[in-house]
């Protein structure tokens, strides 16, 4: 385990700090979290930031954004419906957004994220939180927020598991392990 | 012809051994176009020795129903393709179905197919006259002439088409009695079948195919029973394929109708549920049936409510079945897999033994077609016309290996029973070891080659 | 999923699949960007043996908004006037580098020997084929009566299926494909489906078809019906003594101003009347049953669109050569970050 529920918990609320920050206060800020585990992140995140600043309405500022129809790998999709694109009341234009998705890796999910966002409508800054940067990089991405740095083989997974999207019985969620592939 | 160098010498058979109709071992003397002696030991003196054992003897396969396309349509069989692929499926008659280009419907072109069938010598090839003339069900082909010619012509069908007209079908059956002959009808109403691409029933409804029902089928068989009964002459009815179709045969049967029926190999077996592929190589008429009827045919087969198996032979060139179904031509080949289907769905089933599969492939085809010297028993002094079968042998279908130049069987890829090992037509082998070996050579025609025919001094290896 | 060829062998989550995907689709349409890169430089054909611009037009609506390339190719071909073979056709298209072939044809199965021959390694689509199927109608007319039978819940479409709902299908269905591809697949959604036509436009065999028969249109609704879709009748059956006149049939199975009328007195406020387009009104339907609020017909034409959106996209993505099972298993998204069969897989 190379992180546990406390470990998830006190990245999420330096990440949350460090949004406030750098917006220098919570105006204009939409949180779009990239399904499936990118979401759930983006709502603890928002509930981190309203906690912090009693004005905002987490569920005002919180949204998901499928990226499945902008990606440059379709043939090694799994078949399956694409997730529902949910844009907060206040929409994305001239708004900062921040994409939320839990690990970074090639790099390629946040620039088909890109391409989804500006289809939608035209932000004006767009920033990138992740909970785990594991390197490996193929494209020119970098986080502007990450909770931690994960030096890792290509040959491993990194599992993220969160009790909203990963809770079967029996396996603990909340925390992040490595795992070797075959 | 250097290949007929292979058996030069007395020319002269001994088949050591073989189940003489599956009864028990014994041996047969072939010599001179006739079984010279039946019985046990037999001394070779001079003949070459085929090792039978565990072989079965059969009288020579007859086909009432063959489709050799020849002439005109040279692309889909020719009379010699056509005649190896009969003699490779153990058979030495093969009827050949008037529907060619031009239609046999004239004494000329039954004697053209009468010549190409002898000069391709592999087995008797008889021409089937047409009951109307170009099969159109309008006016009665010269049935007398094409009687009277060298062809010697019996057995009369506008196969591929319905005599539909019951006044012309009464006057065909009326008119062949001058010379025994018999009509042959592809039992098909046609107003109920117009557009019909399979049997219908549950599997058309689901596959939006349009139907070919059962009735349209049965509805002529009755009328013809009863037309047949009524001026007293000869029906056959070519490829029954339901159970209601078994039943007005048997019943007309009970009342002493003359009427024999055929079916074919394909409605032994297979069902409608294959369309459900969309492959044309199921495509035929008539269509294939549902497994009641299937059984019901069988059982038929077995008691004799259906008399004999015809092939209904009918090789397409492969443009004609690798398209949509609608498009697609109907037939299946079926020379080269007959005997192996009866004996699986026949024999295997403990329906029959192979006594009733003589009967059925051999004596009572050449009964109906008036063959004099085929489907005769076994026997010292018959004309040696002998299929040589091994029953144990197991082979897999696979029509790009077939002598036939059809490609269209629907049992490719199937593993079936049993395996011609020879065939001797006029006594001499044009099928051994499982091989074509070579044909029989015809002697220059004697004046009436029909009346000679029972007679093995007509022909010389 | 290789191919989309029938709804009889569609799977329940197959099926609920597509429906859900069309159901993104449909938001995208909503979207000022109506566009999507997904199916950028892959190649869709409309080989069309047999006209059909609406078909052709949503289909085409679809791949575009897929972003995909589109060849519109119209195959005269018919069973009178033979023109250039399937096989030929197909092979044609194989070599010019089709990724997703679109058929319609007059001929009953004509999809299924392009997607079972080795003519053409393409996904295909069943656009129509004769009096077969037609999938993507069947899956249209599902999506838009779900969107209804989820409105009246009061619950999301997505996910959802028909169950307990009543559907009636009337009219010409001895040659409908519609009909057929929609009594599969609404007994696959667990709705209840009644068939109403004439006995002559039956087919034999309909007795073993998951649903109810009926003769009398009165006495279905009567029952009480949540959907009623109408289908063409096409006025030539008429000389082919499938019924004496055009009037007598829309009398007794059309769906007229009496019937409509009748749905309020029956309490059926609910019920929606559907028909897959072109009608013919004042003969299958009169023009206040097209023209009533109940009418689901714009609809209908709307949501083919996502659904051939839906379709086109499942087909072609994904390793479409592993196993049905396969995709099953990994239809969830899941959290593995590897590099070892899916090198472009990333976070």
């Amino acid at each position: 385990m190379v992180l546990s529920q406390a470990d998830i918990d006190r990245a999420l609320t330096r990440i949350a700090h460090e949004i406030l920050e750098s917006n220098k206060g919570s105006q204009d800020l939409v949180l779009l979290g990239i399904p499936r585990r990118g979401y759930p992140l983006a709502v603890r995140l928002a509930a981190k930031i309203a906690a912090a600043d009693p004005t905002v309405d987490p569920a005002a500022i919180v949204g998901q954004l499928d990226v499945t129809m902008f990606r440059d790998d379709l043939s090694h999709q799994a078949m399956r419906p694409p997730y529902p694109t949910q844009l907060p009341r206040t929409g994305i234009d001239n708004k900062v957004v921040v994409l939320i998705d839990d690990v970074l890796y090639s790099g390629r999910t946040i620039r088909a994220a890109l391409d989804a966002i500006i289809d939608l409508g035209r932000p004006r800054i767009v920033r990138l939180a992740v909970l785990i940067d594991r390197g490996h990089r193929e494209l020119p991405i970098r986080a502007d927020h990450v909770g931690k740095n994960l030096p890792t083989s290509s040959a491993e997974k990194v599992r993220v598991r969160l009790a909203e999207t990963d809770a079967v019985d029996g396996v603990p969620v909340n925390e992040v392990v490595i795992e070797a592939t075959a | 012809m250097a290949s007929q160098q292979q058996d030069a010498g007395t020319g002269a058979y001994l088949i050591r051994g073989a189940a003489i109709l599956g009864g028990a071992p014994e041996d047969l003397l072939i010599r001179d176009g006739i079984i010279a002696e039946r019985g046990q030991n037999l001394s070779a003196d001079g003949a070459t020795v085929i090792e039978a054992a565990g072989l079965v003897a059969l009288p020579g396969m007859v086909d009432i129903h063959t489709h050799l396309r020849e002439p005109g349509r040279e692309d889909a069989e020719t009379v010699e393709t056509g005649t190896r692929a009969a003699a490779l499926g153990g058979y030495t008659a093969v009827h050949a179905m008037a529907n060619s280009t031009p239609v046999a419907d004239t004494a000329g072109v039954v004697e053209q197919v009468l010549t190409l069938g002898r000069t391709a010598g592999w087995v008797d090839v008889r021409p089937v006259g047409a009951v109307t003339v170009g099969l159109a069900g309008e006016q009665l082909a010269e049935l007398g002439a094409m009687a009277d010619s060298r062809a010697h012509v019996r057995v009369f069908s506008d196969d591929g088409i319905c005599v539909h007209d019951p006044v012309l079908m009464r006057r065909a059956l009326e008119y062949v009695k001058a010379f025994d002959g018999v009509v042959a009808q592809h039992a098909q109403e046609p107003r109920l079948t117009a557009g019909a691409q399979m049997n219908e029933g549950e599997v058309s409804a689901v596959l939006g195919l349009t139907g070919w029902p059962a009735v349209a089928e049965e509805s002529i068989i009755a009328r013809d029973v009863l037309l047949a009964q009524h001026v007293g002459s000869r029906l056959h009815v070519c490829h029954v394929s339901t159970a209601g179709s078994v039943e007005i045969i048997r019943w007309a049967k009970s009342r002493g109708v003359n009427v024999t029926a055929e079916v074919t190999p394909h409605h032994l077996w297979l069902t409608d549920e294959l369309a459900r592929s969309y492959d044309p190589v199921y495509k035929v008429n008539p269509p294939l049936r549902t497994d009641a009827d299937v059984q019901a045919l069988r059982a038929a087969l077995a008691d004799g409510t259906i008399d004999v198996v015809g092939t209904d032979h009918a090789p397409h060139p492969s443009e004609h079945k690798e398209c949509e179904w609608a498009q697609a031509a109907m037939g299946m080949t079926g020379l080269e897999t007959a005997l192996s289907v009866v004996q699986h769905t026949m024999i295997e089933t403990g329906l029959m033994g192979w006594a009733d599969f003589a009967r059925v492939t051999s004596t009572a085809p050449a009964a109906i077609g008036r063959l004099e010297d085929q489907g005769r028993p076994l026997d010292a002094g018959e004309p040696a016309n002998v299929t040589l079968v091994d029953p144990a042998a197991r082979w897999t279908v696979d029509p790009s290996k077939m002598a036939t130049m059809g490609r269209n069987s629907p049992f490719a890829g199937r593993e079936l029973p049993g395996k011609v090992v020879a065939t001797f037509f006029k006594g001499h082998p044009t099928v051994l070891y499982g091989k074509l070996n070579t044909p029989y050579r015809w002697l220059p025609e004697a004046p009436d080659p029909a009346r000679n025919t029972g007679t093995a001094a007509a022909g010389r290896n | 999923m290789r191919h989309l060829l029938s709804t009889e062998d569609l799977s329940l989550s197959n099926a609920v699949r597509i429906l859900d995907t069309a159901e993104e689709m449909a938001a995208v349409g909503e979207r000022e960007v109506k566009k999507l890169p997904t199916l950028r430089g892959r190649t869709v054909v409309n080989l069309f043996f047999e006209d059909s611009t609406r078909t052709r037009i949503s289909f085409e609506a679809a791949a575009k908004r897929l972003s995909a390339d589109v060849i519109n190719f119209a195959a005269k071909g018919s069973s009178v006037s033979k023109g250039e073979s399937l096989k030929d056709t197909a092979q044609t298209l194989s070599a010019m580098g089709a990724d997703a072939v679109v058929i319609r044809h007059w001929a009953s199965g004509a999809p299924h020997r392009l997607a079972a021959t080795d003519w053409i390694d393409a996904a295909v689509i069943n656009a129509g084929d004769g009096t077969h199927e037609h999938p993507t109608q069947a899956l249209l007319d599902a999506f838009t009566m779900r969107r209804h039978w989820s409105r009246l819940a009061g619950t999301p479409s997505a996910g959802a299926d028909l169950t307990g709902m009543r559907v009636a299908i009337a009219g010409d269905v001895l040659h409908s494909r519609v009909a057929r591809s929609n009594v599969w697949l609404l007994r696959t959604l667990g709705a209840e489906v009644t068939l109403v036509a004439p006995p002559t436009l039956l087919p034999i065999g309909v007795e073993k078809w998951p649903c109810t028969v009926s003769y009398d249109l009165d006495e279905t609704l009567a029952k009480g019906v949540d959907a009623m879709m109408m289908l063409r009748v096409q006025g030539e059956r008429m000389n082919a003594s499938f019924f004496p006149t055009t009037r007598e049939y829309s009398r007794r199975w059309g769906f007229d101003d009496n019937r409509l009328r009748a749905l309020d007195g029956l309490g059926l406020k609910d019920t929606i009347i559907m028909h897959p387009g072109p009608m013919n009104r004042g003969l299958e339907i009169s023009s206040a049953a097209a023209d009533s609020p109940r009418s689901t017909v714009l609809a209908q034409v709307r949501n083919g669109v996502s659904i051939r959106m839906a379709a086109l996209y499942l087909l072609l993505s994904g390793d479409t050569r592993e196993p049905a099972g396969h995709a099953d298993n990994t239809r969830f998204h899941t959290a593995e970050n590897t590099s070892a069969h899916a090198p472009k897989e990333s976070h």
